[in-house]
């Protein structure tokens, strides 16, 4: 079984966001960054996969040469093989144009594969859609935000988290899957694993490469502001007999914030 | 026109969607527009004039026996079908599990942007423009668009409901052809979670708990505010998740759920960062914590220094004092 994950650098999430309005972006100096923490969960569950049925395992990013970081980690995980696909562009909050390219290179360069294994989500740009958007230009079945992933034969199936439930949904191989908190407890690297990915070469591929040129790729979005939520008003703090503070909290909500 | 996907589930439509009907309804009435609603699935016909309440000039309901449990493929080629003929200037679906599972499938299929999960629409020299949360809600980013469909989802509890008023709109059913193929991710089985009757992202009010709590037993505590208080939910930390007292259908923050609720409590929780990006939207935030540099406590718009286990009994007999005036 052909497994695909794909993994995207993302700023770590401890991290303070600065706007430079200048150039409208944000800030990228002194930003730490990691491999995107949803991601993580679909690496992990493509290495039990492949430990339970056998299989390899295809690492895929899309973005500037810095990602070679974050695929060197998976690399170190456990992963089989890693590719870079060169995207110089600075992220404009546009999945179409990621999910575009990957898509591409799916139905130019890869075409063998049982499962798409996505994050339900990269932290930062928040968008939640490339995983969606890959399975539509593909035209796969999607299970979205999945919690519990079981392989059967040809099948997938799989637990995604709704309102309050979750949805249980089969479908065929080949799929598109997302990861959401819940669905395993990702590996640590071993020093082993790191060794080896060291020495691993991670092969570029240009957009050139798949045969796409920017003009179909322009986004429809085009940002006009970058601001900070606006500052919450100090409040008051009080510290007082338990009887009498739970009193003046509820007189607060009910009579000064009216939300009780 | 601006086309609306009304999300309905267990035969009842989600007051999100409603929501973002409203919206749509004040901008198209700035734009000089007209709103359209679009229902999917099988039967859905009669809930057409609860949507048309809230200012849909036409409810148009896609039916085929094959949509009556979601799919996101079939419900995506159903609706590309729709966008197709009518050539809407604007789609908006609800930001909830299914508008985001659902809208990036179809903005893929007209080949189109999306702006996810926005908290503002506003009219500005002609043209619509949204605001968006990125990073949590570290920093907010206002788009235009370059051509139409504009698509967007927009964030549950956020955009107020317009009043109903009867009788505005006409209701059209369309029996809708779905090839096979494109329900093979049918849902073929939905689990309830015990207990869970809202989410934390639709909820009006969360209680939340954290590492404080000290064990699973004591997120009873909240749950018995959940029960007095109306519309809400219990939310948690990470940690209180990590430890595995509570599902992490519940966790609020950066790997969590963002909420905005009308009033966010939190009990026990120390004001992470992670945990400060899910939530500082919220219009009113009180916090109970023993230590007095806590940094939830530097957002919170009432805060007690105190220890959680003495204020919580209190507090539950205060708020059912003033709950049954
Ligand atoms: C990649 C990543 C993603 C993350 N995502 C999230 C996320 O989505 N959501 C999230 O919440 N966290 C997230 N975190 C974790 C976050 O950094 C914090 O570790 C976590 O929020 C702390 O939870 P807490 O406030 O419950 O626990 P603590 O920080 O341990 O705080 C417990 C608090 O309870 C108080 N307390 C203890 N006993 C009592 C008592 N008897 N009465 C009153 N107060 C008491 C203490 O004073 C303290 O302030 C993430 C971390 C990482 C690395
Ligand atoms: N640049 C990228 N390269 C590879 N995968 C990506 C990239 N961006 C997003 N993804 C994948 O798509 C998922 C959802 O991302 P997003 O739609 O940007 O929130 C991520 O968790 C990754 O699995």
């Amino acid at each position: 079984m052909n497994i695909f994950v794909f993994v995207k650098r993302v700023p770590d999430t401890e991290s303070k966001i600065r706007i430079n309005h200048e150039t409208n972006s944000i800030d990228e100096e002194g930003l730490k960054f990691v491999l995107n923490p949803y991601d993580e969960y679909a690496m992990e569950e493509a290495l039990r996969i492949r430990e339970s049925k056998g299989g390899k395992i295809t690492v895929l990013s899309v973005g500037t040469e810095e990602s070679t970081v974050v695929l060197k980690k998976c690399l170190a995980m456990g992963g089989d093989e890693a590719v870079l696909i060169k995207d110089d562009t600075p992220e404009r909050y546009n999945g179409l144009r990621t999910a575009k390219i990957i898509a591409q290179a799916m139905k130019t360069k890869f075409t063998d594969y049982s499962l798409l294994l996505f994050g339900k989500q990269a932290v930062g740009a928040d968008n939640a859609q490339v995983s969606v958007m890959v399975a539509a230009l593909l035209g796969l079945p999607q299970v979205n935000v999945v919690t519990k992933l079981e392989i059967e034969g040809n099948m997938a199936v799989a637990y995604r988290e709704i309102e309050g439930a979750s949805e249980k949904v089969n479908a065929p191989l080949p799929v598109v899957i997302s990861a959401q908190k819940g669905l395993n407890e990702p590996r640590y690297e071993t020093l082993k694993g790191i060794m080896m990915a060291k020495r691993k070469e991670i092969p570029v591929l240009t957009l050139q490469d798949l045969g796409l040129d920017e003009s179909s790729l322009v986004s429809q979005l085009e940002l006009v502001k970058l601001e900070s939520p606006p500052a919450r008003q100090a409040g008051t703090v009080i510290e007082d007999e338990p009887e009498t503070a739970a009193k003046r909290m509820v007189e607060f909500l009910h009579s000064e914030a009216k939300v009780v | 026109m601006i086309l609306v996907y009304i999300e309905v589930r267990e035969g009842k439509v989600k007051k999100s969607s409603l929501e973002v009907l409203s919206e749509a309804k004040r901008r198209a009435n700035e734009l000089g527009q007209e709103v359209f609603a679009v229902l999917v699935g099988h039967g859905l016909e009669s809930l057409a004039p609860k949507v048309s309440q809230y200012g849909a000039k036409k409810v148009i309901a896609l039916d085929n026996p094959l949509l009556s449990s979601y799919s996101p493929s079939g419900y995506a080629h159903v609706l590309a079908g729709l966008c197709q003929e009518l050539a809407p200037e604007c789609i908006f679906f609800t930001a909830t599990s299914m508008g985001k599972d659902l809208a990036p499938r179809l903005a893929a299929q007209l080949g189109v942007s999306l702006a996810s999960d926005c908290i503002q629409t506003t009219v500005k020299d002609g043209n619509l423009e949204v605001k968006r949360p990125i990073y949590a809600g570290k920093a907010f980013a206002t788009f235009r668009f370059k051509s139409s469909p504009i698509m967007a989802t927009l964030r549950p509890n956020v955009f107020p409901l317009g009043t109903p008023v009867d009788g505005q709109g006409d209701a059209e059913k369309r029996d809708v052809a779905v090839p096979e193929d494109q329900v093979r991710d049918r849902v073929d089985e939905v689990l309830k979670e015990e207990g869970a009757d809202l989410d934390v992202t639709e909820a009006e009010i969360i209680v939340a708990g954290g590492r404080g709590l000290k064990g699973s037993e004591n997120f009873d505590m909240l749950r018995e505010l959940t029960e007095i208080l109306p519309h809400s939910a219990v939310g948690a930390s990470r940690s209180a998740v990590d430890a595995g007292w509570i599902d992490h259908q519940h966790q609020v923050g950066q790997t969590g759920k963002t909420v905005s609720p009308n009033l966010y409590m939190a009990f026990g929780i120390s004001g992470a960062i992670q945990h400060l990006a899910g939530m500082s939207s919220s219009k009113v935030i009180v916090a109970v914590n023993k230590d007095a540099e806590a940094p939830i406590l530097k957002v919170a718009d009432f805060g007690i220094v105190g220890d959680l286990f003495q204020v919580l009994p209190p507090l539950k007999e205060e708020l059912k004092k003033v709950l049954s005036e």
